[in-house]
C-alpha cells in the first residue's frame, strides 16, 4: 500500500526501513526522487560518489505531468544510459501546428529539429513516470546508490561542513548528517521552506484542464495548438500523443473557476466531445487542473546545499521548460560536485552552477511568460496586438513568427561563462565557447555519443600532443564542419557537452590553459572576495 | 542618435492624416486598437531595424 493516500499510484515500491541507529551520515544527499533526483543521482552515481537519496514518497505516482521531453534532455540521458529507454517507448516529434478558430490550415507552424542529420529528434513524448521508472532502472544498477523510500525531510540545519537533517520514515525519526545537500524536492521544497528562503516572481490566474485520455485515432505526431477554437471559443487548447493510445487535450478554462467541479468527468467529456466530435470513443486516463507559476530562487547555491528542478525554478508548461530545465541542471551540476567532492577543484567551482543555472532559468522564465503574455493577454491593448498578428500571419508570411503557443524547450548557453575561454581568433559560425556542440554523424555513431561524460578535445586533422590525461576524439566531415573546425583545428568540450574553447591553431599549452579554467582554476581568487 | 528619422520625411501630410482617421471609420474601439496593432506590425516589419522600432517605441512611450 502507498504511504500517502490521494496520488495515483503508478508502481509501489515499499517504504525502506529507518536506519539502525538514530544519527547516521553520508557524503551527498538528494532530496526527492522525481526526475530531477533520479537523474542527479544517476549522473553523481555513474561517476562513483556514494549518493543516498530520501523521497517521501514510497512509490512512483502516475499523475498528468511532463510529457514533452526536448532533445537536449534525451542528449543528457543519453549520456546517463536512459536515451534508448525513453526515446524508444516516446512518441517522436518535431513539427508543431498553430491553428486558429475553425480553419483547417495551420495560421504558424515551426520545427524543433531544424538540423537535421542528428542522433535525437526535437522532442519525445512519454509520461513522466515511464522516464523515472527507466531512470529508477539505470540507478538501480549502481551499488552505490541508495534510495530511501518514504522518507521524508522534515528539518534542516546547515552548517559550515556539511547540513544536518531530520527524517521521518515509518513513524520513526532519525538525522541523517549530508555532506552535500541537493534539494530536488520539487516545487513545495521543504528544504527551501525550512531554510526560509525566497521564491519569487509572477502566480498566474489562469486555469487550464488536462484531459488525459485513451483512444484509438489517427493523427500525424505534431503539437497541435489552437487559439480561439470552435471547441473552446475564445481560449485556447493544446493536443499531444503519448505512448499507449493516451492522449493529452489541454483546455484553457480562464479565471475564477471551481477546480474541484471541473474535474467532474460530466464537465470534461463535453470538451473532449465538442473536440473531436460526438461520437468520439475514449477512456479517462486521468482528468486535472493545473494552475501555474513563473518564478525562481535568487540563489540555488548555499553553502552546502544546492538546488535543482522544481525546487529552484517554476515555469508555466507551455514550452515544456519545467523537467527539461531540471535536467539542465544536474547537467550542469554533476561533473563540478563531481571535481569538488574528489578534491580536483575548489569549491568555488560549485558557484558557476549557480550562474549557469540561474542563466537557464532565467531564459526559460522569460520565454515562459512571454508565451503567457501572448496565450492569456492582460489587458485590451494586448489582445488587440494579440489578435491582430493571429489575423494577419492567416494572410501574410511575415507575421507568423511574432506568434506564440510557447516556445519550446532548447539548450541554453552561457556566452559570458567564467569557465569559457573566449575566441581569440576570427570564427564563421561554428559552436562557440558556453554552448553545446551540435550533434553530427560519426562513423557509425554519434559525435555526442563519443564525447563521454569527461572533458574532451574534439580535434579535426591537428598533429599536437593533447594536454595528458585528456580524453581525444578526432572527427572530420560533417561533424568538423558543424563545428567550424579547420583543418589543424581542435574544440575543448567540457563534460556536459558544451565548448570550453576553440582554436584554429591549437598548442598544448593553451588546450592546458583552457581546460584548467574550465576546471575553475581562476575562480578561487574570487570566491574569497565573497 | 538614433536611426529613427524625427524630422518631416514624407509628402501629403493631410492625406494621410485623412487615411488613418478613415482606416477607422464605423470600428469599434476595440477594432481599432486591433487596427492599430496591425499597422504597427506591418511598418515593423517593412522598417526591419530593430534598433529604429525600438527607437520609436521609446519616442512613443508617454513621459514618465
Ligand atoms: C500539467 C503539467 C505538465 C507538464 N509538462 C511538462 C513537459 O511537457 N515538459 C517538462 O519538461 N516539464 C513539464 N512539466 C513540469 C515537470 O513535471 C516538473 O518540472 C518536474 O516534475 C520537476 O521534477 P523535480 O524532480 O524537480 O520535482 P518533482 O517531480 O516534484 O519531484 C519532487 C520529489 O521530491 C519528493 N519530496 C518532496 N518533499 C520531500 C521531502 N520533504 N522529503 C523527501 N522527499 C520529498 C516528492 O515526493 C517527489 O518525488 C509539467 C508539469 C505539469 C504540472
Amino acid at each position: 500500500m502507498a504511504n500517502v493516500a490521494g496520488i495515483p499510484v503508478y508502481k509501489e515500491i515499499g517504504a525502506t526501513p529507518a536506519p539502525a541507529t538514530d544519527t547516521d551520515s553520508a557524503p551527498v544527499v538528494i532530496v526527492g526522487a522525481g526526475p530531477v533526483g533520479l537523474a542527479m543521482a544517476l549522473d553523481l552515481g555513474r561517476r562513483g560518489h556514494a549518493v543516498t537519496v530520501l523521497n517521501r514518497l514510497d512509490f512512483v505516482a502516475h499523475c498528468s505531468k511532463a510529457i514533452c521531453f526536448s532533445k537536449r534532455s534525451l542528449d543528457i540521458l543519453d549520456r546517463l544510459g536512459a536515451g534508448d529507454a525513453v526515446t524508444d517507448k516516446g512518441v517522436v516529434w518535431n513539427i508543431g501546428k498553430v491553428f486558429w478558430g475553425g480553419d483547417d490550415a495551420p495560421v504558424y507552424q515551426f520545427d524543433m529539429l531544424p538540423v537535421k542529420d542528428q542522433k535525437r529528434p526535437g522532442f519525445v513524448n512519454i509520461q513522466q513516470y515511464y522516464v523515472e521508472d527507466y531512470l529508477l532502472d539505470e540507478v538501480s544498477k549502481l551499488p552505490n546508490v541508495e534510495i530511501r523510500w518514504g522518507h521524508a525531510v522534515e528539518d534542516v540545519t546547515p552548517g559550515p561542513e556539511g547540513v544536518t537533517l531530520d527524517v521521518t520514515a515509518g513513524g520513526q525519526g532519525y538525522r541523517l548528517h549530508a555532506g552535500w545537500l541537493i534539494a530536488c524536492d520539487g516545487s513545495r521544497s521543504t528544504v527551501r521552506e525550512k531554510m526560509g528562503l525566497d521564491f519569487e516572481g509572477r502566480v498566474f490566474e489562469d486555469n487550464f484542464l488536462i484531459a488525459d485520455i485513451r483512444m484509438t485515432h489517427e493523427m500525424p505526431p505534431e503539437r497541435w495548438f489552437w487559439f480561439d477554437p470552435p471547441f473552446n471559443p475564445g481560449r485556447s487548447a493544446l493536443m499531444h500523443r503519448q505512448p499507449d493510445d493516451v492522449w493529452r487535450l489541454d483546455f484553457q478554462l480562464g479565471w475564477n473557476i471551481d477546480r474541484e467541479a471541473a474535474i467532474r468527468p460530466e464537465n470534461v467529456e463535453p470538451f473532449v466531445r465538442a473536440m473531436l466530435g460526438e461520437g468520439v470513443a475514449f477512456e479517462r486516463e486521468w482528468y486535472s487542473v493545473y494552475t501555474f507559476q513563473c518564478r525562481r530562487m535568487a540563489r540555488f547555491v548555499h553553502g552546502r546545499v544546492i538546488f535543482a528542478g522544481d525546487s529552484a525554478h517554476l515555469v508555466s508548461p507551455f514550452g515544456a521548460r519545467g523537467c527539461n530545465g531540471g535536467f539542465a541542471d544536474i547537467d550542469n551540476l554533476g561533473w563540478k560536485l563531481d571535481l569538488v567532492l574528489r578534491g580536483a577543484a575548489d569549491a568555488a567551482l560549485i558557484e558557476t552552477y549557480n550562474d549557469e543555472a540561474i542563466a537557464t532559468a532565467d531564459e526559460n522564465i522569460l520565454n515562459s511568460t512571454r508565451s503567457t503574455d501572448f496565450l492569456t493577454p492582460k489587458s485590451t491593448a494586448s489582445r488587440a496586438l494579440r489578435d491582430a498578428v493571429l489575423e494577419l500571419a492567416g494572410e501574410h508570411a511575415f507575421a507568423r513568427p511574432f506568434v506564440n503557443s510557447g516556445r519550446l524547450s532548447t539548450a541554453v548557453s552561457y556566452p559570458t561563462s567564467l569557465l569559457s575561454t573566449p575566441d581569440a581568433e576570427t570564427w564563421a559560425g561554428g559552436v562557440p565557447p558556453g554552448s553545446p556542440v551540435l550533434d553530427a554523424p560519426l562513423e557509425d555513431g554519434w559525435l555526442l555519443d563519443a564525447l563521454g561524460d569527461d572533458f574532451v578535445l574534439i580535434s579535426h586533422g591537428w598533429d599536437g600532443t593533447a594536454p595528458e590525461g585528456l580524453m581525444r576524439l578526432e572527427v572530420s566531415g560533417l561533424a568538423a564542419e558543424r563545428l567550424a573546425l579547420p583543418e589543424g583545428g581542435a574544440t575543448l568540450v567540457r563534460p556536459d557537452q558544451y565548448v570550453a574553447a576553440r582554436w584554429q591553431h591549437p598548442t598544448t599549452e593553451a588546450i592546458a590553459a583552457a581546460l584548467s579554467r574550465a576546471r575553475g582554476a581562476l575562480l578561487k581568487g574570487d570566491a574569497c572576495l565573497h | 542618435m538614433s536611426a529613427l528619422t524625427l524630422t518631416p520625411n514624407l509628402s501629403g501630410h493631410d492625406d494621410l492624416y485623412q487615411s488613418l482617421v478613415a482606416l477607422h471609420e464605423g470600428l469599434s474601439e476595440e477594432d481599432s486598437l486591433k487596427v492599430w496593432a496591425k499597422l504597427a506590425l506591418l511598418l515593423a516589419n517593412h522598417i526591419g531595424d530593430r534598433r529604429v522600432i525600438e527607437a520609436a517605441i521609446a519616442a512613443a512611450r508617454p513621459a514618465a
